[in-house]
């Protein structure tokens, strides 16, 4: 078959995953269903509209690298730590448990122990990117049964080194040529785990050293595509460095996105990869779809379904079981046990270096390799199925809000953390209240995490970004930035996106005020008017006003312009109209003037203290006299 | 028809106040009723007298309703009676602007009744120490309701404090009706 340029199958995904995806969400299905479908559709035992899924699947395989740098990027150490029960009590059961039943029934069927482990072991592996992605998409990721599902896949993806490393101790036949040597296997034995260990020291170290002054450095130059291009660079150069020493590269970005999980780029790292995620796991999601091989399952129905059954059977009640053991819920349990039922991406790797390796032969891995995609494909409808179970197990308490992994929420979130943000800051903190800060400065954000306050780097107007730093549950949004249009966009992004959130806005002048309220923000101050007015207020005090008349004559000053600023609020019809707005200010400016001027003439002041004032009571009582 | 009603309410530190709250949530969905929060409405103490004087106009009774601190109300409450109520619109021979409504404080109290009155260790009745509030009323030409006090000992329980709180409900509701003395 010949090979079509690589636009035309760019072009042949991209439609694919534009028709099918937005049809499985709307019937319920969810987007990695979609992405299959559109996958046995185009693949080679569909339509035969690309060749070679097994090269795809390499590509699209950095999707789900990128998905556990994301991941990594919202498990800070300390949350990680809080997990190791989870990871090494429900992860290591599953696998050992899962692993030695799949192979005694296989065994029971006449095949040798050797490539019955082998089977086995690949089997208990599940799909982190169909798992996950699932998951994040039903909303279910940050709730507890999702955490176990995440802490039992991170195990899984953390057994696979061994697993690469005993495979060919199981070998029946010679090794068919050199397979998929790395550098480390040129290395004697006693040297390769202190190799291993320090490829991930390394990563450890210049994480926490040198990217954040590398990431500094390229935030001052204020090119954001420079910023996803570092991002991008260090996720790549993490799997590569993994890839060369024979880790999985997926499990070395997750750890580089833990280093990088407390840092200020968080958030911005965060948006700017997310849409490289999200389309390169839609590919690999495709290129699962696409291996799908129909001729096989069509020359053998019996022995594949038969396959499936029995791999999603054992891994649903192995998991359940580990799941109560360790003290799970009933409806948790089987949630958990139904989301991870299917094989994993590692089985077709591990298959073909099983195969490679001499541990198993051609007949006996094709049927496996067609069982494991086909279990992929099934993952979205046994999640419908154990979220339907969940929710009839579960006692009504627990039905009630998921537990959330995020442990503080902020009440606050101040855009802008120049002079006026940082004043409002110190308000609210003495005050109590929990903020998130943006700024696009990076010399402001170290400068406030410097003094031990939460601040990241970014744009506040990208809807992402405000969601990341938590817009969706925040009360409040105050608006402090200082470049007047981009204060508008934030202010409507904001107001569209999160309708739930109040909004409060610095103002710059009076046409801002007006174009500020009509996107719909609750409250504003002008910035300059208030230390004007304070100042206009010393400078009647200087001319010998007493402190107190001239406080109120400010007070009153204030009062009289704020009201006059939203009654004229009606004349205002944007810039272009600017001319009739002016000339209806200057008339009802010679009004108040006119009234000024009638004060003064009565009383020489323009602070109605009349109450104070005792000549009308005096005269009077002299006249009783 | 029922006779509208001006509470005035002042209290500088509401948010830690439970009887206060209690009698306000009691009252403050009333129709007719205009729940005017003083400390909310002026920040920055600066009080609106021209907007009070109309309030004052267009409603036939007024509620003072706070905390008794001092003997007396918050510095706002004074701050208000200093300002609002001028010479020549309040009282003197011109001022009649009040003449004929109805005045009725409401008092919140720490002390027990009994530490009120000659025996107690506050010397004097409650009634006694609202003088310069009833004076200034009659100075108006406002005609003076028993005051609805609510002390320490009617505090201690929730129970006993929406009892208070109905309480006062049934004493709004009654000077709104024209006639009978609350």
């Amino acid at each position: 078959m010949e090979h079509p340029s690589f636009l035309l199958q760019a072009f042949v995904f991209l439609v694919a995953a534009v028709i099918s995806v937005p049809i499985a969400k709307r019937l319920g299905l969810g987007a990695v269903l979609g992405y299959l479908i559109a996958g046995v559709v185009i693949g080679p035992f569909g339509l035969g509209l690309f060749g070679d899924p097994d090269s795809l699947m390499h590509t699209a395989e950095f999707g789900v690298v990128i998905m556990l740098f994301l991941i990594g990027l919202e498990l800070a150490p300390a949350l990680l730590w809080r997990m190791r029960t989870a990871i090494f009590g429900l992860g290591a059961l599953q696998v050992l448990l899962t692993g030695a039943l799949i192979a005694a029934i296989t065994i029971a069927f006449g095949v040798d122990w050797r490539p019955a482990l082998a089977i086995g072991f690949t089997f208990a592996l599940s799909s982190t990117a169909i798992v996950l992605q699932s998951l994040r998409e039903k909303g279910l990721d940050a709730t507890n049964p999702g955490r176990d599902a995440f802490a039992t896949l991170l195990f899984q993806d953390i057994a696979v080194i061994p697993m690469l490393a005993l495979f060919p101790l199981l070998a029946l036949a010679a090794p068919r040529g050199e397979a998929e040597g790395t550098a480390l296997s040129a290395l004697p034995g006693w040297a390769q785990p202190i190799v291993l260990l320090a490829a991930v020291a390394a990563i450890v170290v210049a994480g926490r050293i040198l990217l954040r002054p590398l990431f500094r450095f390229i935030a001052r130059t204020n090119m954001t595509e420079m910023f996803t291009a570092l991002a991008l660079a260090l996720v790549v150069g993490v799997a590569l460095l993994m890839q060369s020493v024979g880790l999985s590269p997926a499990l070395g970005a997750f750890i580089a996105g833990v280093v990088l999980a407390d840092s200020e780029y968080r958030h911005e790292l965060e948006s700017d990869i997310e849409p490289f995620r999200a389309l390169l796991l839609g590919l690999f999601f495709i290129s699962v779809g696409a291996s799908v091989d129909l001729a096989l399952i069509g020359a053998n129905p019996g022995l594949v379904l038969a396959l499936v059954a029995g791999l999603i059977v054992v891994k649903t009640l192995v998991l359940y079981f580990v799941a109560r053991v360790m003290g799970r819920p009933r409806a948790d349990a089987a949630l958990v046990a139904l989301a991870l039922a299917q094989g994993g991406e590692f089985a077709f790797v591990l298959f073909a270096f099983a195969r490679a390796q001499g541990v198993l032969s051609e007949a006996l891995a094709a049927p496996l390799v067609a069982a494991v995609a086909l279990s992929m494909a099934l993952t979205p409808f046994l999640l419908i199925v154990g979220e339907r179970l969940a929710s009839r197990m579960a006692r009504p308490a627990q039905r009630a809000a998921p537990a959330h992994i995020h442990t503080h929420k902020p009440r606050v979130i101040i855009a802008g953390f120049g002079r006026f943000g940082q004043v409002i800051h110190r308000l609210l903190a003495a005050n109590g209240v929990t903020t998130s800060i943006l700024d696009h400065s990076a010399d402001h954000v170290d400068m406030v995490r410097s003094f031990g306050t939460e601040a990241n780097y970014g744009d506040a107007a990208r809807i992402d970004l405000l969601r990341v730093a938590g817009a969706g549950d925040a009360q409040l949004l105050v608006i402090a930035i200082d470049d007047a249009e981009r204060a508008l966009q934030l202010a409507e992004n904001a107001r569209k996106h999160f309708p739930h959130l109040k909004i409060i806005a610095r103002a710059f002048d009076r046409r801002h005020v007006y174009e500020l309220l009509n996107r719909g923000v609750d409250g504003f101050e002008r910035e300059t008017f208030e230390g004007a007015l304070r100042l206009g207020s010393a400078a009647l005090r200087h001319l010998g006003a007493r402190a107190h008349q001239a406080e109120r004559a400010a007070g009153l000053f204030r009062r009289h312009d704020e009201r006059q600023l939203l009654m004229m609020r009606e004349h205002w019809s944007g810039d272009d109209n600017f001319e009739a707005y002016r000339s209806a200010v200057n008339a009802r400016r010679d009004m108040l003037a006119e009234a000024l001027r009638r004060d003064l003439d009565t009383h020489g002041v323009t602070t109605p203290d009349d109450a104070w004032d005792t000549d009308s009571l005096d005269a009077e009582t002299q006249k009783r006299a | 028809m029922a006779r509208s009603v001006l509470i005035l309410f002042a209290h500088p530190a509401f948010q830690r106040s439970r009887a206060n709250r209690a009698l306000a949530e009691a009252v403050r969905d009333l129709p007719g009723v205009t729940f005017h929060d003083l400390y909310e409405v002026y920040p920055d103490l600066l009080i609106d007298v021209a907007r009070e004087q109309s309030l004052l106009s267009s409603h036939d009774a007024l509620v003072l309703q706070h905390p008794f601190y001092w003997y007396s109300a918050p510095a706002l409450i004074k701050e208000w009676l200093d300002l609002v109520l001028e010479h020549g619109w309040a009282y003197g021979e011109a001022g009649r602007a009040l003449a004929g409504k109805d005045w009725m404080s409401t008092i919140t109290s720490g002390g027990g009744e009994d530490s009120y009155g000659p025996g107690g260790f506050n010397r004097y009745t409650i009634t006694e120490f609202m003088r310069p509030f009833e004076a200034t009323a009659h100075l108006c030409g406002m005609r003076w309701r028993t005051p609805f006090i609510v002390q320490a000992s009617h505090m201690s329980t929730p129970a006993r404090l929406a009892e208070a709180a109905a309480a006062y409900r049934a004493h709004i509701l009654a000077l709104q009706r024209r006639g009978e003395d609350a």
